[in-house]
């Protein structure tokens, strides 16, 4: 290797590190909402404090166990650290009808959004739901995870712990 | 030269200083990987491929400034799973798009997905798992003059495999959401839509005079007041023949689909039921093709996507060509404390869908008479296609064990769905038991078995011998938030080939640890329909070793 090929990695090398040290913030795509109005993804905002993005679909068991467990404790979790949970759906028109019944049958206390065609999914690089992302007061991402094992919540939980104001 | 180099050698350490004021944009990203070993099973009919391996594997790029946002796909099929289209071969970038976002208008240039409505009339989608990838190729407009009034237009080619298909779609959508435009503060909401797509594809037929502009249109309404919701959507297809000569294929009759559904939800109560009519709605992008990859919209299936293998066993697909569709589904959450609550409260989804053919007579649909036909509506043919009515109940026992239970009954006309000679296999009924409970053990340590029971009779006699009865276990062990480890087993112990009384044991574990995924498995998989989000295609059986890889940065 030449100098000047060290050179230009160096240069690219770190022109990237700039890239990806960055805060990652959401895209800018629209989502549905259960009453059927746009909204853009960007808008969301819970006063500054930590917001919990969470995919997930109805026919997708381990993400319903993941909400549905995480309701048991939300209550808890609000108090203590004023998070704010986001639940997106990415069923299609096949079993999007059904979201809106079975949300508030469940007894969901989260804000929920629809995905029918995958545009946001694809924008935040999700290829399995559940795929839940963590936020920081300025809408970041700072930590996300892929799927869900029953116990899952504490370690989310943990994480929401150590941003919460 | 030097000094160019240091400059910005300088140059970038200082950015690194400031590169929280000076946003150069971010990467991000997604890649995943899917490797498969294929060795022969004559017993379960697995077929060893000559590649030993083979390997599908896609890296997303994405980046992003502000408001605009540009992005690849590297796709790799070294050479495609067996459950793929052998079309997908090789390597490439078929995937990449610039786009930008500015006052309330976004612009696309490259590929880019959409759908109009709910899909009737057109969807562009990827859904990985079954192979499909319609992306489109061209340019799109989407505007917001004002708050409440959603336009789209768009041009471009769809995409079949490494190439793109004949046809060239061009397409308009408009939305008002009444309640925003006008500003009103009702209590109900309204929100109107209309859909308009045509496809050029030149004429080279001699003898029969071919549409070469063929459009479809779809008007949609969606009125939400306090509790209750109400969609519908009305499409229609003009004269679209196959360009065969076939009498069945040349067909130039319309096409039309109307889809309804109407929901009432509460704390603790869901109530939704929808019912659609679809007559002749196969839609391609070359109309001289056959295959999935062709189809460029989506008819939802109104039956409830399963995720329990045997429940799974006989999935229905949705008839196109003619079909009338019912589904109710009720879901019910009994308070804590309450008779049927208990402790912890009890959850109960109930749900019945059943698709028919089309029209009161026998031989009066598109189906059945090439020509001309005036099917009935909203008249079920006798003949039935699929019925599904299952009932779960989750109930939480105490604070380390949960429990769910399955109990259902599918018709499932086998001939007619998967295309074989009437008479085959008949139509099968089948009752299917499901139980799943997880016990947590420890903190973060949990153990779940499921264990499911299918049996099965054909209603009329049939040629070929049953499958018949099915049973099949799985024990699953995790750790959170790292690990997982499964065993299970089909077995297929009602056959009635002897010979085919088999066992199709898996082995699976995985790693997790934030956003990367490993998973690695060895085992037999039974050859059958598997299907996602609605659509199936048939996966062959396989025995082997697979890995899988899913990451995101």
């Amino acid at each position: 290797m030449n100098k000047k090929t060290l050179f230009s990695f160096l240069a690219i090398t770190l022109f990237t590190t700039i890239i990806f040290a960055q805060e990652r913030a959401l895209p800018n795509k629209e989502v549905k909402t259960l009453d059927g109005s746009n909204f853009n993804i960007t808008d969301i905002e819970n006063d500054g404090n930590p917001i919990v993005i969470s995919f997930w679909a109805t026919w997708c068991k381990p993400c319903k166990k993941e909400l549905n467990n995480i309701a048991e404790v939300y209550e808890d979790w609000q108090d203590e650290t004023a998070v704010k949970l986001i639940a997106i759906s990415i069923d299609d028109s096949r079993s999007m009808m059904r979201v809106k019944p079975y949300v508030n049958a469940s007894d969901w206390e989260y804000e929920i959004y629809l995905d029918p065609n995958s545009d946001l999914k694809r924008a935040m690089g999700v290829s399995t739901v559940p795929h839940t992302f963590l936020l920081n007061g300025e809408n970041k991402i700072v930590w996300q995870h892929q799927g869900y094992v029953d116990g899952d919540e504490n370690k989310l939980y943990e994480q929401i712990k150590k941003i919460a104001n | 030269m030097k000094k160019i180099l240091c400059f910005f050698t300088t140059l970038g350490i200082s950015l690194l200083g400031f590169s929280q004021e000076l946003n150069l944009g971010e990467v991000h990203g997604d890649f995943n990987l899917n490797l498969q070993s294929y060795q022969e099973d004559k017993l379960i009919g697995a077929k060893a491929a000559d590649e030993i391996i083979l390997n599908n594997a896609y890296l997303n790029l994405n980046y992003l400034k502000g408001n605009f946002a540009t992005g690849i796909r590297y796709e790799s099929y070294l050479n495609a799973l067996a459950d793929y289209d052998p079309d997908f071969k090789g390597n490439g970038i078929p995937y990449m798009y610039a786009t930008y976002n500015i006052d309330g208008l976004e612009v696309t240039a490259g590929n880019y997905y959409e759908q109009l409505g709910s899909g009737l009339i057109f969807r562009s989608y990827e859904e990985k798992g079954l192979g499909i990838d319609n992306a489109m190729d061209g340019v799109r407009v989407k505007y917001s003059p004002l708050k409440g009034i959603y336009l789209k237009s768009f041009i471009g080619k769809s995409r079949t495999y490494f190439t793109y298909a004949d046809g060239i779609f061009r397409g308009a959508d408009g939305e008002l959401n009444i309640n925003d435009v006008f500003n009103l503060k009702s209590k109900t909401k309204a929100i109107i839509g209309g859909s308009f797509i045509s496809r050029y594809q030149k004429r080279e037929n001699v003898m029969f005079k071919i549409p070469q502009n063929v459009a479809a249109y779809a008007s949609r309404l969606n009125i939400i007041r306090g509790n209750w919701s109400y969609y519908s959507e009305f499409a229609y297809k003009l004269n679209d023949p196959a360009n065969l000569l076939n009498k069945s294929k040349m067909n130039y009759a319309p096409g039309s689909a109307l889809t309804n559904n109407i929901s009432f939800s509460k704390k603790g109560f869901g109530l939704s039921a929808e019912i659609h009519r679809i007559d002749n709605m196969t839609f391609k992008s070359d109309r001289d093709r056959n295959g999935k990859a062709y189809i460029i919209n989506y008819i939802p299936t109104l039956s409830k996507p399963h995720s329990y293998a045997l429940l799974a066993m006989y999935p229905y697909a949705t008839q196109s060509d003619g079909e009338i569709a019912i589904q109710v589904d009720l879901f019910l959450k009994f308070k804590k404390g309450s008779m049927l609550g208990g402790k912890y409260g009890t959850k109960l989804d109930l749900n019945y869908s059943r698709m028919n053919a089309l029209s009161g007579d026998y031989g009066k649909s598109f189906l059945n008479d090439e020509v001309d036909y005036t099917p009935i509506p909203l008249c079920f043919a006798q003949e039935r296609y699929f019925q599904d009515m299952n009932l779960e109940i989750n109930k939480k026992i105490n604070k380390k064990i949960k429990t769910t239970c399955i109990i259902a009954n599918q018709t499932y006309n086998k001939d007619f769905i998967e295309g074989k000679p009437t008479g085959d296999y008949g139509v099968i009924n089948s009752t299917i038991l499901v139980a799943d409970i997880s016990y947590k053990i420890k903190n973060g340590h949990s153990i779940r078995t499921e264990l499911q029971r299918l049996g099965s009779i054909q209603l009329e006699s049939a040629k070929k011998l049953a499958e018949g009865d099915w049973s099949m276990g799985l024990l699953e062990y995790t750790i959170s938030p790292n690990w997982f480890f499964q065993i299970q087993d089909m077995y297929n112990w009602g056959n009635e080939d002897v010979n085919k009384q088999l066992h199709y044991v898996n082995i699976n574990a995985g790693f997790m640890k934030g956003a990367n995924r490993f998973e690695v498995g060895y085992g037999k998989k039974r050859e059958g329909i598997f299907c996602v989000g609605g659509v199936c295609k048939t996966v062959p059986s396989s025995n082997g070793f697979n890995l899988s890889i899913t990451s995101s940065f």
